[in-house]
């Protein structure tokens, strides 16, 4: 799909223009760098990422077709750069051919505590939200990815998909696992964690 | 007896059957039937009423977390890298909002 919003920028950057270069990274290094952090879990492999995601983009911006927006083209690159990365530091985590269904006996819910009434300052206090990161920094690099796109960076399930070139179907099923392992892991924070300790 | 309480499997086929739809039911993606057929279940079970309410809650706590600023060291270094030093913005970064 054309992305006619970006062809003025487009034809900047195809052209060499520097001053196009320099938007390019101000409109996407945050959002990038966000992506790369929760990717990879600390900072210095999330600034690999990020750098590695720029000069990646200049280098191939002459065969930018806009089949995707930039924006999308940019977290397709980063995203690629992260599983590389991970898939290096810890192969056995990050399967390049793992199946896109599995017994579902891995999502059955075991965890039944109701959170939801929770007070939401409690819900989202300091410590509950660093626990809540490191849930996802637990996740399957594969299911990571597809989270962090869709319900962290607010991407739709189109653009999920062409982000980490997966079918609709693929970012689905990963986003629900991701979710309901999410949920479980945050379940048994709140169940058993220092808010009921402290309640009680 | 609360429901967290009680032995709940989840591996009964009624409910097993819902699994797959939870997610889309929590987006509101999921079609007006599925969603007649799961809401007239969560009637019936308290166990997957809760787990598609805090389903529903986890994925909106996240995105209420505030986005991680990039520190302006990190940038100016991307900028340095890339060769772009004279286009570095000056001052502080503006915070970056999700979805921008």
């Amino acid at each position: 799909m054309p992305h006619s919003s970006d062809d003025d920028l487009v034809a900047r950057l195809q052209a060499g223009d520097q001053s196009a270069y320099a938007q390019l990274v101000e409109e996407n290094a945050g959002k990038i760098y966000r992506l790369a952090l929760r990717m990879m879990g600390n900072e210095t492999d999330a600034e690999d990422v990020l750098q590695e995601t720029f000069l990646s983009a200049f280098r191939s911006i002459d065969r930018f077709e806009a089949r995707s927006s930039l924006s999308t083209w940019l977290y397709r690159i980063a995203s690629n750069a992260a599983l590389m990365r991970l898939r290096r530091k810890e192969p056995e985590q990050v399967s390049v051919d793992e199946p896109l269904e599995r017994d579902d006996g891995e999502m059955i819910p075991r965890q039944f505590f109701d959170f939801c009434c929770l007070p939401e300052d409690d819900l989202l206090r300091e410590e509950a939200r660093a626990e809540m990161m490191h849930a996802v920094e637990e996740l399957p690099a594969t299911l990571r990815s597809v989270f962090v796109l869709r319900d962290i960076e607010g991407l739709s399930t189109e653009e999920t998909a062409e982000a980490l070139d997966l079918s609709i179907s693929a970012v689905k099923s990963r986003l629900m696992r991701a979710r309901l392992r999410l949920r479980e892991q945050l379940s048994a924070y709140f169940s058993h964690g220092p808010l009921i300790s402290e309640a009680g | 007896m609360s429901a967290s309480d009680q032995p709940h499997e989840h591996n009964q086929d009624s409910c097993r059957r819902y699994l797959s739809s939870l997610s889309e039911y929590a987006d509101g993606t999921l079609s007006a039937e599925l969603c007649e057929e799961l809401e007239a279940h969560m009637a019936i079970c308290e166990n997957c009423r809760i787990v598609v309410n805090t389903l529903t809650r986890t994925v909106s706590l996240y995105r209420q977390i505030p986005a991680p600023k990039m520190p302006s060291a990190v940038k100016e270094r991307l900028y340095k890298v890339l060769h772009l030093e004279a286009y570095i913005p000056p001052g502080p970064d503006a915070p970056d909002q999700p979805g921008q």
